[in-house]
């Protein structure tokens, strides 16, 4: 099918307006955050398989070198941040709500900030072809940075399977308090088209929609401007509504076409990349750089002076809360990533992963924690859900046990964006309720699995011993019969000499 | 569950809470109650506080009995919309006993019985309106026309006290019918819309609320406004109240073409009795109606011909509260039926395809 031409946009079902907050941190330009004391850097900072330690305790590593190198189809290299000395291998809390230990590889910065030997970059990587592109997107470690952390490279290897003709650039950061998009696509327009025009040439893709919310007018006109050295690329203004940069309804806005459930925007001819991806795919072609630093968006009304920081990844989230004066107050809740779908923090002792957005200190007013009522089926969710689903009578099944029904009713379609539970009069922790189901029901499958594998092996074991068993019995049988024949023989050989004599 | 931490989003919220939703509905009917208040004088105050406190003394005993802690209950508000809802639709010289029994069964066997808020199948008003009328049809068939507050006729506070609380046949003197008990009888006695419309209320009276009824079957234009209000602070949505009052009037409308002298025309349809009351405050409760648009919808559009329905046919005059009863008892059904379409799926729920691939999947 052929690339449609962009005459309006659709209007997607659901969704809600809740306050932005991003004049907190929207005008402060993006600051370079002083090399931190120790970086504690992940071997899993992306989905897919953790990378494989490459270096080892009290080596010398220089900035952008390879650390750990990515293993199986679906997974993503680590780089150093800078030069100096790797403390060690070993486990240190992750930048997850649960605060468990992973692989995490320590450098102990010497301060020099010395590039290792970059490969020395082609002059014009538009010379490239696109399978290069890819590999070298894939070498640099780039993830896709909106927080979703899947290999890029991954997703611009799709024009092999399927019809592609848009790359979309989400543009729309449409979780409140979050800027760093934002920022970047302020001060950097033309360094993030570049990205796009390869990422575009990557794809194989002619068209490419640069879509940005409209509460981000200077994002609008710097990128609108930059467009003018890109005719294929076109700026187009979203109307600003939560969840407008959930890729499926990003497209279905951009294009009035929903992508079929369990499938990928691809289906449709599109793919999604977002703004932070685009610039990190400019610095590893034009640069050799890899993917070791990152945007973050420090702020909530807890922090002294909210600020967007370019941060090495692993520099502990402390340093950050320090840079911006510390806490006004003490937080009520502490959030990686935006205060719909992001996650609570352990501590601040986490690093920063190539999935940090943002890093929010929220009051208790900014939070409107509410007692929980019982459900008075208002069926505001109903109305908010951007995916069509009865939230209320799948939180229902869901308390009542009867999660096979809430997967009847579209569970599994549910993305998780938190309109549901942001408009509910009766505070009921919808997302829990759900996110509590799917770990349920994933867990239960991995469970039916490994009973199934266990019967499966225990079935083949018996079945080994038996033939092991009728085998011995066999040879056994068969032993028996030989030393008797042989006894035998020896009988009569004894006989006949016997009788000789 | 609910004592774990909680770990998933969002970490804000809309400032929306139970006790928001039900003040604004209150707030909705304060005008047309107090002007209603003000038509009906002292014996209507009097019924309004004793059903009001009636109806937060059965929700506190019963919130004590099922063990479940009073204070957040009691403050959702819920209550107390249910104990005014049922007031409104009382005839305002009603005695105390009537309110109260209303409101006792209102709460207990409307909706605690089911389980508390969010829980009962049928609007508690409602219930409450319904086994009143079948079992005290004299007291709750009994109106008074306004006699508005401080005016000539109207009773003093002490005369009130008696009408309310004491024995007086004050009220067997005034008694006047309400516009669609007289057209129901009139009609009945073979006479046509044209011979009874001299001896009743004119259009304006009913749509100002200067005629015989209970409170909230006055004042359809105060009413209509609170409505309004409540579609703009988004506590309800149009689809209710317009497919109600749209079935309704097209359903008279029809008849009336047919033959005007045997059937009311719309306009007296929508502005008498609890048309208005029903379609933007008791077929819109929140816990009783469906949850999808086109659930709303079709439910809307069944009480609307219901209403219709029983006023015109059936032996009551007035049939908003069996409707609205009747459709509730569908509810389950119509969400049941009527889901709204998920997002990549088709109307079965199987995932869309696209011509353009092909066939392949």
């Amino acid at each position: 099918m052929g690339a449609p031409t962009l005459t309006k946009l659709f209007k997607i079902r659901g969704g809600v307006h809740p306050d932005d907050c991003k004049l907190l941190s929207a005008d402060q330009p993006i600051e370079t955050l002083p090399m931190p004391e120790l970086l504690h850097i992940p071997l899993q900072q992306h989905i897919g398989a953790a990378a494989v330690p490459m270096v080892r305790r009290g080596e010398i590593v220089k900035k952008g070198q390879l650390l750990a190198r990515s293993q199986g189809a679906i997974s993503a290299p680590v780089h150093a941040p800078t030069s100096g000395r790797i403390m060690g291998v070993g486990g240190y809390p992750a930048h997850h709500a649960s605060g468990l230990s992973v692989r995490t590889i320590t450098l102990k910065p010497d301060g020099k900030d010395e590039w290792r030997d970059n490969t020395p970059p082609v002059k014009d990587p538009f010379t490239l072809s696109p399978e290069e592109i890819s590999k070298r997107v894939a070498e640099a470690g780039i993830v896709g940075m909106g927080g979703a952390t899947f290999p890029s490279a991954v997703k611009l290897n799709l024009r092999k399977r399927y019809a592609l003709h848009t790359l979309v650039l989400n543009g729309a950061e449409c979780e409140p308090y979050l800027t760093c998009d934002d920022r970047l696509m302020r001060e950097q327009p033309s360094e993030i088209l570049d990205g796009v025009a390869l990422m575009a040439r990557a794809l194989g893709v002619e068209q490419v929609l640069f879509a940005i919310e409209s509460n981000k007018p200077e994002a609008q006109a710097a990128i609108a401007e930059a467009t003018q050295a890109h005719p294929n690329i076109t700026m187009v203004g979203l109307p600003t509504r939560y969840p407008m940069g959930s890729e499926k309804h990003l497209v279905q806005t951009l294009t009035g076409k929903e992508t079929p459930a369990r499938g990928l925007t691809a289906d449709i001819g599109i793919v999604v990349h977002n703004v932070a991806t685009a610039l990190a795919v400019h610095e590893a072609l034009h640069h050799g750089r890899p993917l070791i630093s990152r945007v973050v968006t420090v702020s909530g009304n807890a922090i002294n002076q909210p600020r967007n920081l370019r941060v090495p990844l692993g520099t502990p989230l402390e340093n950050l809360i320090e840079h911006c004066g510390g806490y006004k107050q003490e937080p009520a809740r502490l959030i990686s990533g935006g205060p719909m779908m992001g996650q609570p923090l352990p501590s601040t002792r986490v690093p920063v992963v190539k999935g940090s957005n943002g890093l929010l200190a929220l009051t208790q007013d900014e939070i409107q924690a509410g007692h929980e009522m019982p459900c008075i089926r208002c069926a505001s969710c109903v109305q908010a859900c951007p995916c069509g689903l009865v939230p209320l009578e799948m939180a229902a099944n869901i308390r009542a046990g009867s999660l096979d029904n809430s997967v009847n009713l579209g569970l599994l379609d549910c993305i998780a964006c938190g309109s549901c539970a942001y408009v509910c009069p009766s505070h009921i922790p919808l997302v829990q309720y759900f996110n509590y189901a799917k770990g349920e029901l994933a867990s239960r499958q991995r469970m039916q699995h490994k009973q199934g594998e266990t019967k499966r092996l225990a079935e083949a074991r018996s079945q080994r011993m038996e033939a092991i068993k009728k085998a011995k019995r066999e040879a056994m049988m068969k032993r028996k019969k030989e030393m008797e024949a042989k006894k035998k023989r020896e009988a009569e050989a004894t006989a006949a000499a016997e009788a000789q004599a | 569950m609910n004592e774990a931490p909680l770990i998933s989003g969002p970490y804000t919220h809309a400032r929306s809470s139970i006790n928001r939703t039900m003040g604004l509905v209150m707030l909705a009917l304060l005008p047309a109650t107090l002007f209603s208040l003000y038509l009906f004088g002292w014996p209507a105050i009097f019924l309004f506080i004793t059903t009001l406190i009636a109806a937060m003394v059965a929700e506190a005993i019963s919130l004590r009995i099922s063990g479940r802690p009073s204070r957040p209950f009691l403050l959702d508000g819920s209550a107390l919309l249910t104990g005014w809802l049922l007031a409104m639709t009382l005839p305002p010289w009603a005695p105390w006993w009537i309110g109260v029994v209303g409101a006792l069964l209102a709460i207990i066997v409307g909706k605690q019985i089911f389980g508390g808020i969010g829980q009962n199948l049928f609007n508690p008003a409602m219930v409450a309106r319904v086994a009143l009328l079948i079992s005290f049809p004299l007291e709750m068939t009994l109106f008074n026309p306004p006699i508005p507050l401080f005016s000539a006729q109207a009773p003093g506070f002490l005369d009130s006290l008696s009408i309310t609380f004491g024995n007086s046949d004050h009220l067997d003197a005034i008694s006047s019918a309400t516009a669609l008990g007289h057209y129901k009888t009139e009609l009945s006695r073979g006479l046509s819309i044209t011979d009874i419309t001299g001896g009743t209320d004119t259009l304006w009276q009913l749509t100002t609320g200067t005629a015989a009824g209970s409170m909230g079957e006055t004042s359809a234009l105060l009413l209509l406004l609170g409505g309004l209000f409540l579609l703009y602070k988004r506590v309800i949505t149009w689809h209710i109240p317009l497919a109600m009052l749209g079935t309704l009037a097209l359903c008279a409308g029809i008849f009336h073409l047919i033959d005007p002298d045997t059937y009311l025309g719309p306009l007296t349809h929508l502005m008498s009795g609890a048309a208005i009351l029903g379609a933007f405050f008791i077929a819109t409760d929140l816990v009783t109606s469906p949850t999808s648009i086109r659930g709303q919808l079709i439910f809307g559009a069944g009480c609307g011909l219901l209403v219709y329905v029983i006023r015109t046919f059936a032996g009551y005059p007035e049939g908003v509260a069996f409707a609205v009863m009747l459709m509730n008892a569908c509810t389950p059904l119509i969400d049941h039926y009527f889901k709204p379409r998920i997002y990549g799926r088709d109307s079965k729920g199987e995932p869309l395809s696209y011509a353009e691939k092909g066939g392949e999947s």
